[in-house]
């Protein structure tokens, strides 16, 4: 034990000794957080939106008004015909049009149909489908309204935004960021750590002293986990202090989960190392192997429901996917172990399993 | 020019001798290419929905069915009761609840007004404004057809609104024509700027880097050997690419191919560039592949490829004018997607252009021959 002691200290000593690496490792996820937490938003704002009126009158001026004064929407012109539209959309200039036909007005006092186009910028049809909905929306509101007489039928809907009323954003976004600055930081913290030690051939000096091969591997991690749990720590804080983000379940569970999400990232680290030789294909398979399917196979920016179906139950064995719905439970939810608990299981049997593999390659490559 | 030659054969040396890092860097773009093109979308095929039923009458009975045929929503509880469905909710068992309340259909018939209830999961909020507007789109149906039946003699019905949505640019609404080049971009970038990261990194590390300072080759013959074999290497990933989504994906080229390699040769300097530059101040290579990452993720992710621009605030849509990743994306977007030509992409070009100038010239000053 006191062996092991003393190299955990080795170890620490190489991560303090190189300040600017330390330096970089503790504040860069912070830095990330608070950059992103800012800037970089899911939800669509400030379409900008054109409405084509032929023949304006007090009803379709209601509508325009209704885009006006919408926080979605930026009205950019109420045009008579959709001639200025093509111009707009090519230089992206316009996102979305409406088209309302001619004589709207004397159309929505009669009984047949109210034809109204919704034109969308297509090329980004993720968007493009969120605009379309919530443009369709207030065009809905508007015909109810001035439709609405006595003696006709109406069903209101009454809806409630559960966890996350004021659809912010930060609330979605930190714990995605979490999980992805905790995977590739600590997957390649340990892979680099543990190739150097190969590529420079200090790894055989280590494999011949009387540490077991595992201590050698752990005394190597160990560092890390203290690492990764700072990380935690400042970005947690930061989403707290900085966002308001709420924490309605319990934090000690939460630092749980996030110790058992590190531990994961690492046993990853290790298996990437132990198929390596060299600090180049380590760090290649940790970050160009896990950054994209980390940031789109996680529900971090894109909802799983979505996917295909084959490539929706190859997200099951997506670490990040089950520990974001994990620090989403708690954060946002305030959900407990007694929902959490299969998450808990699967992030538990794959780290095992991690290991597991980590442990029988380096075994393999002792003889 | 000699020099220059004799150093990039050495570069390509060291690649390809890496078996490793030779199956590496092309096996993970056309890999991932290949599976996450398909998984970019905000588009919710069904949504698991629970509906308490209260009322059990043919109006609210019907009103089920009608969500569950639409096509958009999955009933996946039926109950009379509110008895589990909160911790349905919160197990993600069902993403909304609909709740229909006792004498929903009593008060339809006398007074001709009744409300519902919908709690929707808004964890993800995007998915919960698509879902609560395709909640409403039923219920505006459902009510017209309600109004048919029940509508009384001399009652005045408004007219009926039809909404005919159009695409433009991608009227199928196939979001792979949109994100193939997303991805392209991102894996290029990752690929080419690790790749030029890590060389010099690992050069420095080994020590050879001052066998290299000692001899005469000129700071600007060492940059353009570095960057010159990288290049090379990420035009090929990117024509790979390109290939996999035309013949694999379908992705439309409606623009001139010339003018996207014109783009994606001016992109990549600024791109390698970046991370030549990045390795002229670090000391090791796990230095150079932290910082390299950080700046990775904060260009892809500003970058408009997987978020909209428009919805960030002012100044980060600012500081995406300096997001070389952001250009490049517009410019394959507008070019590939939308037909767009010279006029539309001179700028971006020019901005790239200036960028790459810009970025090596800072990379040959900083980059010392001194030993450290």
């Amino acid at each position: 034990m006191n062996a092991f002691a003393g190299f955990v200290r080795k170890e620490a000593f190489h991560i303090l000794r190189d300040r600017q690496t330390f330096w970089i490792l503790l504040l860069m996820p912070l830095v990330q957080v608070l950059i992103f937490g800012y800037a970089v938003r899911t939800d669509v704002r400030d379409v900008r939106i054109a409405i084509v009126d032929p023949t304006p009158s007090t009803a379709t001026r209601a509508l325009v008004q209704r885009f006006a004064s919408s926080s979605r929407f930026q009205l950019m012109g109420v045009y008579p015909t959709m001639q200025s539209l093509d111009d707009g959309f090519r230089s992206g200039v316009l996102r979305q049009a409406v088209v309302l036909p001619r004589d709207a007005d004397r159309l929505l006092r009669g009984q047949a149909t109210l034809p109204i186009q919704l034109i969308t910028d297509g090329a980004d049809p993720n968007t493009g489908s969120v605009m379309q909905s919530y443009a369709t929306a207030i065009i809905q509101r508007w015909h109810a309204e001035s439709v609405v007489r006595a003696g006709s039928l109406r069903i209101d809907l009454a809806t409630r935004m559960r966890y996350n009323p004021t659809l912010e954003s930060v609330n979605l976004f930190v714990p995605g960021l979490i999980a992805l600055v905790l995977t590739i930081v600590s997957a390649m913290m340990t892979a680099i750590s543990i190739t150097r030690e190969k590529e420079t051939g200090t790894m055989e000096m280590l494999l011949v002293s009387p540490l077991h091969p595992w201590a050698i591997v752990a005394g190597k991690v160990a560092p890390y986990v203290a690492m990764g749990f700072a990380n935690v720590l400042l970005v947690l804080g930061a989403a707290w202090g900085v966002f308001g983000m709420p924490l309605r379940g319990s934090l000690v569970l939460l630092l749980a989960e996030c110790l058992l999400y590190i531990l994961n990232a690492l046993a990853l680290g290790i298996v990437i190392s132990t198929s390596a030789q060299t600090q180049r294909t380590a760090m290649i398979a940790a970050l160009a192997g896990l950054l994209l399917p980390t940031l789109m196979l996680s529900g971090f920016i894109f909802p799983l429901e979505s996917l295909p179906t084959p490539l929706r139950l190859f997200t099951n064995i997506v670490p990040a996917r089950w520990f974001l719905l994990i620090v989403r439970g708690i954060m946002v939810k305030g959900a407990g172990l007694a929902t959490l608990w299969q998450e808990t299981l699967i992030l538990v049997g794959m780290t095992l399993a991690l290991l597991v593999l980590g442990a029988r390659r380096l075994a393999i490559r002792l003889d | 020019m000699r020099v220059i030659l004799f150093l990039m054969r050495k570069e390509f040396l060291q690649v390809f001798r890496d078996k490793a890092t030779v199956f590496q860097i092309f096996f993970i773009p056309v890999v991932q290419l290949l599976v996450l093109s398909n998984a970019a979308t905000f588009d919710i095929k069904r949504t698991s929905l629970a509906v308490v039923d209260e009322d059990r009458t043919t109006v609210s009975t019907g009103l089920t069915q009608r969500l569950e045929g639409g096509g958009r929503f999955r009933v996946v509880r039926e109950q009379p009761t509110t008895a589990g469905v909160e911790f349905a909710l919160l197990d993600r068992e069902v993403s909304a609840v609909l709740r229909i309340p006792h004498g929903f259909e009593a008060d339809l018939v006398r007074e001709r007004h009744a409300s519902l209830q919908l709690q929707v999961n808004a964890e993800e909020g995007a998915s919960a404004g698509i879902i609560l507007t395709a909640a409403q789109a039923v219920l505006a149906d459902y009510t017209r057809e309600l109004g048919m039946t029940m509508g009384a003699a001399g009652v005045v019905r408004g007219p009926v609104l039809t909404i005919a949505t159009q695409g433009w640019f991608n009227p199928s609404r196939n979001y792979k024509h949109y994100m193939v080049p997303a991805i392209l971009v991102s894996l290029t970038t990752i690929i080419g700027l690790l790749l030029t990261a890590q060389n010099i990194a690992r050069e420095k590390e080994l020590g050879t880097l001052d066998q290299l300072n000692v001899t005469p080759i000129t700071k600007g013959q060492f940059i353009t050997a570095k960057l010159l074999p990288f290049w090379l290497l990420s035009l090929m990933i990117f024509t790979i690419g390109l290939l996999i989504g035309k013949f694999v994906f379908g992705i439309p080229t409606r623009g001139s191919i010339p003018l996207v390699y014109l783009a994606t040769a001016v992109y990549l300097v600024v791109a390698l560039g970046i991370g030549l530059f990045i390795s002229t101040f670090t000391n090791t290579q796990q230095q150079t592949m932290f910082v390299a990452f950080f700046v990775m993720l904060i260009y892809l992710l500003m970058s408009g490829l997987f978020t909209p621009v428009d919805s960030m605030p002012r100044w980060a849509q600012w500081a995406a004018e300096v997001n070389p990743v952001k250009h490049f994306a517009v410019i394959l977007r507008a070019v590939l997607v939308k037909g767009a030509g010279w006029e539309v992409v001179a700028r971006p070009i020019l901005i790239l252009a200036v960028g790459g100038v810009g970025i090596l010239t800072l990379a040959v000053r900083k980059y010392s021959k001194q030993a450290h």
